[in-house]
């Protein structure tokens, strides 16, 4: 038992200041345009709390606090509790359907005087803190069917009780970690399965079902060509086909029958907008056409800090929490779009190899559930600006206004940094 | 420590995150750089909210007389970085303005960068010729629009200070409630005033996407978050249009107040205040000179004397005395004091004239003598069994008080002045504690001294005594939305403390004095009328003269105060002006047109 940790070397001994200063460039990205967005009438008093701006630095404030306090944990304290985190927060969301305060239809927060607080932001880190636990223990191997169970339930579970507040975009996110599970071993086949699979869907709203089971057919007649007299794998390929046929069908038959008139016009909206075409642009596909003029009308060099127009007259609903990325597109340009996205890749990047480095199997569990988790949500929320992921609303980390978003990827970052600090050490 | 089999896949991992982060640069770049189909669109789709105002209440009397109404009125406007040179000596001519002031109007707007991107008021209420000849030119003055909007308009032309007036609302009150916007109206007073919400409604907004030529590009979302305008309600007030008009021309030319209540609702019948003006004068588009004159003018025409002027009540506040007297177990119908051409007590002389002596109480009312109150009121103070003077007067008071006196009327007008019932603790400063005594405030029971009333409290003083002990608050609307939806919260009900069988001794001697008191003139063919007539002394001139009344005798219909100032003796001018009020209402018509001739023709103003 070693107790170097708080004496003699300091609270910042060891630790990698590299993803410590990407964190807080972002952080500091996210409240200057939160700041812009929300400043109408001129330049303001910024510890203005009546302002969001005021309040999200605050809940920076608070977000600094909190990295710290992980700083001055003993990192071996953390694995041992990781189910019971993981329990408490099960509790928490279980409440949250029962007491929960209902916004926009769903019961995701809990309000706490003139304050709120989100569980599901905070279930990510728990998912990944039990999943790095369950994942290092000695018995554990991704190929037999119990580890597989356990993995699905310790998943699962969560996005079931997130599903039913119901918040799509929270649920969506958990699969994320599939990226994680692929790292350490999850079979390929099915990873690749299911990228075809979502490939497919995505195709048969592009082309036309009866082509795209014409060119089906044909790939799977050239294969089957190849495979003269094997005729197991011919089998095989036949059925591969025959289903994805049938799959092609079945997803036109949902998307006619299945969908509500305002689910389908969403998807027509993204579809088309991925051949190009802006549709539906006063209705429906309103948020997603201006969110692409703002950023559009940035140019290279941006209209400049505060001197956005489009993220400024309430033009994009949400413009500082799921649509930031529209005030740093139009006011900073290509040239500031650039410098943030790239920001976001030498973090994961950064997270990844760090976590590569890691001796315990825990941290290099934990390391990759995190840099997945914050690698989706970069993609689906600034793809989402551009036009090249669908609207799911979910928040951008670290950039979005907001408290729990804030403080649950902070707490889910420097739960990384502080067992980083001890890589030599296996922990868990 | 596990061995890894896959460490390969970080690799794959790795670059899976950075082709997804290239093709967002190569998006970025092709919708920033590339493109310019977005940078066009941003300055030509925008959402613009309409607001739309509706349309205020309608104000009508009792009977369904429109008293306040909307009317279209134009505006001319200007958005100052849309104006297009333009023939400026050509469109001051049709609005009949200098050239500099449109011009220097138009500058200063210019330089201020909000003020040049939204509506500048050019001219306001032009004048409807104006308007038709401007409509036909309008498309050579790019940026400027005609804008209606509706100002109110007062059809009688009458009960101006009840009726109040709106205006633009000011900078303060569109920063306590975001309700209002500078640029809208407001009630300002009156009705207008304390029904501010109901009258206005409330605005609706439509948003609209609109190209960068300002076209409709048709509602957004489908209009799904568009608000729909609800109109203010209509009211229905207590008024009787016809009475008040009537009250009005009677008044004219002389200073002072009616005040007409019915007696079993509460409901003002006419409020009236001398001299007054017509509420179209702060309409139109001359209202701030009109404004100026009114209150520049020395008999303060804005001063709402039947709510804001505060009288003694002189004789008429005998009746209070001789109501409480009873409940306070002094007086009772039998009771007689002597009257020697007044009250002597000590150095203490209080006048009275000529009348039979002693007097019952009946007679007392009848004869309005001064010295039989003074007794009373000594009696009350002295000899009704409570330890001191103090606590005497406490009882006293605590019953003036459940007359309505003293206090202000939680009613619907947004004023009113509470009169004076001196408290003990005010005589206490006075005169020190324990040290003054019944005859220190004798002055009372004639209601000189410090008893102020208003004459809206007078009339309510009237009702209560034809309703042998309880009074309605008087109020002025009687009904909300439609004509039967009655305004409940205004008829609370308020029992005084006297008891009902003290009001019958009263009520003979105010018929008396009708019959052959004080007050003959007052009487009304084929209706027994009640009065009481009383003069307040006034330090600055002539005496006020007052007079409150009721008719009928039974199963009362009206109850009203008069208040003519400086006129003197209360029947010479106030006993004749309630009775033609009265009959007014009680007959339709009024069948004595010499008394009404000299009433309506006498002229009591200073020159
Ligand atoms: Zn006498």
């Amino acid at each position: 038992m070693e107790k170097r940790i708080s004496r003699g070397k300091g609270l910042f001994y060891n630790i990698d200041w590299t993803m410590v200063l990407l964190w807080l460039a972002l952080v500091v990205a996210g409240w200057l345009n939160i700041y812009s967005s929300g400043n109408k009438e001129g330049v303001s008093e910024i510890l203005d709390f009546s302002h969001r701006y005021g309040k999200q630095l605050l809940w920076i404030g608070f977000a600094v606090l909190l990295a710290l306090l992980v700083l001055m944990v003993d990192p071996k304290v953390i694995p041992p509790l990781s189910f019971m985190i993981y329990l408490l927060t099960i509790l928490l969301l279980v409440a949250v359907l029962v007491i929960g305060k209902e916004v926009n239809n769903s019961k995701s927060w809990f309000q706490i005087g003139g304050f709120a607080l989100q569980p599901s932001e905070f279930a990510k880190m728990a998912i990944s803190l039990a999943l790095a636990r369950a994942m290092s223990s000695l018995t554990f191997d991704i190929r037999s069917r119990n580890s597989q169970l356990l993995i699905i339930g310790i998943i699962g579970l969560p996005m079931a009780l997130i599903l039913m507040q119901p918040d799509m975009g929270s649920a969506i996110v958990l699969l994320s970690l599939v990226v994680m599970l692929y790292r350490f071993g999850m079979n390929q086949v099915l990873v690749a399965t299911a990228l075809f699979i979502l490939l497919l869907a995505l195709l048969s709203f592009i082309v036309s079902k009866i082509i795209l089971a014409i060119i089906l057919a044909f790939m799977a007649g050239i294969i089957i060509f190849f495979l003269r007299g094997k005729t197991k794998e011919i089998i095989l390929v036949s059925s591969v086909a025959i289903i994805a046929i049938g799959f092609v069908f079945a997803v036109d038959f949902i998307y006619h029958k299945g969908l509500k008139p305002h689910q389908k016009q969403r998807i027509e909206v993204y579809v088309s907008n991925l051949k190009g075409v802006d549709k539906d642009i006063r209705d429906v596909g309103y948020n997603f056409y201006q969110s692409k003029v703002a950023i559009g009308s940035g140019g290279f060099f941006g209209k400049g800090y505060l001197q956005g127009t489009q993220t400024k007259m309430n033009f994009i609903p949400e413009q500082d929490t799921d649509f930031i990325f529209c005030t740093v597109g139009e006011e900073w340009g290509f040239l500031g779009s650039l410098v943030v996205i790239s920001l976001y890749l030498l973090l994961i990047i950064r997270i990844i190899n760090r976590a590569e480095l890691q001796r315990s199997q825990y941290s290099k569990v934990y390391g990759y559930a995190v840099a997945s988790i914050i690698f989706f949500h970069f993609m689906i929320n600034v793809g989402m600006t551009i036009g090249l992921a669908p609207v799911i609303g979910i928040p951008l980390p670290f950039l979005s206004y907001g408290g729990s978003s804030l403080w649950a990827f902070t707490l889910l970052l420097f739960v990384f940094i502080r067992q980083d600090m001890h890589r030599l050490e296996v922990i868990g | 420590m596990k061995k890894d089999l896959h460490s390969s896949r970080k690799r794959v991992i790795t670059i899976v995150f950075i082709v997804i982060w290239a093709a967002f640069v190569v998006r970025l770049f092709s919708i920033q750089v590339l493109n310019d189909k977005y940078k066009k669109s941003s300055a030509t789709i925008s959402i613009r909210q309409e607001i739309i105002i509706p349309s205020r209440g309608t104000i009508l009397d009792r009977n369904g007389v429109v008293l306040v109404q909307n009317q279209k009125s134009y505006d001319l406007m200007a958005i100052p970085v849309e104006i297009k040179p333009f023939d400026t000596l050509m469109l001051c001519n049709i609005l009949g303005i200098e050239p500099s002031v449109l011009s220097e109007m138009l500058r200063q707007a210019g330089s201020d960068p909000y003020r040049k991107v939204n509506p500048l008021l050019i001219e306001k209420q032009m004048l409807p010729e104006r308007v038709s000849m401007l409509q036909e030119v309008l498309f050579r003055f790019p940026g400027f629009t005609i804008q209606e909007r509706a100002i109110r308009n007062y059809p009688g032309g009458m009960a101006a200070h009840t009726l109040g007036y709106i205006g633009e609302v000011d900078l303060k009150k569109t920063l306590e409630d975001s309700y209002y916007i500078s640029g809208d109206y407001i009630g300002i007073s009156g009705i207008e005033k304390s029904y501010e919400e109901v009258l206005r409604g409330s605005k609706g907004v439509k948003k609209l996407l609109k190209d960068k030529f300002n076209r409709n590009q048709g509602p957004y979302l489908g209009g799904r978050e568009d608000v729909e305008a609800i109109s203010g309600k209509d009211l229905y007030l207590t008024l009787d249009a016809r009475l008040q008009e009537y009250g009005e021309m009677l008044m004219q030319n002389k200073i002072g107040s009616i005040v007409a209540i019915e007696p079993s609702t509460g409901e003002i019948l006419a409020l009236v205040t001398s001299p007054t003006y017509d509420p179209n004068l702060l309409s139109g588009r001359t209202r701030a000179q009109n404004y100026q004159n009114l209150l520049e003018d020395r008999n303060k025409p804005l001063m709402n004397r039947a709510l804001q002027a505060q009288y003694p009540p002189g004789s008429t506040f005998k009746i209070v005395n001789a109501l409480i007297g009873q409940e306070m177990g002094i007086l009772n119908p039998g009771t007689k004091y002597g009257c020697s051409a007044g009250f002597h007590m000590g150095s203490l002389t209080v006048g009275c004239h000529n009348h039979p002596s002693p007097l019952n109480l009946t007679q007392s009312i009848q004869h309005s003598c001064n010295a039989y109150y003074c007794w009373a009121q000594r009696d009350m103070l002295e000899k009704s069994g409570y330890p001191t003077i103090k606590a005497a007067y406490d009882v006293w008071r605590k019953h003036a008080l459940s007359l309505g006196l003293g206090l202000r009327f939680d009613n619907d007008l947004p004023y009113g002045y509470k009169g004076n019932i001196p408290s003990s603790d005010y005589y206490d400063k006075l005169h020190g504690k324990g040290r003054w005594k019944a005859l220190t405030v004798i002055s009372i029971s004639i209601g000189q001294g410090e008893v102020l009333t208003t004459p809206v409290q007078l009339a309510n003083l009237a009702a209560l005594v034809s309703n042998r002990g309880y009074y309605i608050t008087p109020h002025m609307v009687r009904a909300i939305g439609s004509a039967d939806s009655l305004n409940k919260p205004m008829m609370k009900r308020h029992q005084t403390s006297i008891h009902p069988q003290y009001f019958e001794p009263v009520i003979q001697g105010m018929r008396d004095v009708v019959l052959a008191g004080t007050a003959r003139n007052a009487a009304i063919e084929g209706f027994a009328v009640c009065g009481k007539t009383g003069t307040a002394q006034n330090p600055h001139g002539p005496n006020h003269s007052l007079f409150i009344a009721f008719a009928p005798m039974e199963n009362p219909k009206i109850a009203i105060a008069v208040i003519v100032e400086n006129s003197g003796y209360g029947a010479t001018w106030a006993a004749p002006i309630a009775s033609l009020m009265m009959e007014k209402y009680l007959n339709g018509e009024v069948k004595r047109p010499d008394v009404e001739t000299r009433m309506k023709n006498c002229n009591l103003m200073r020159p």
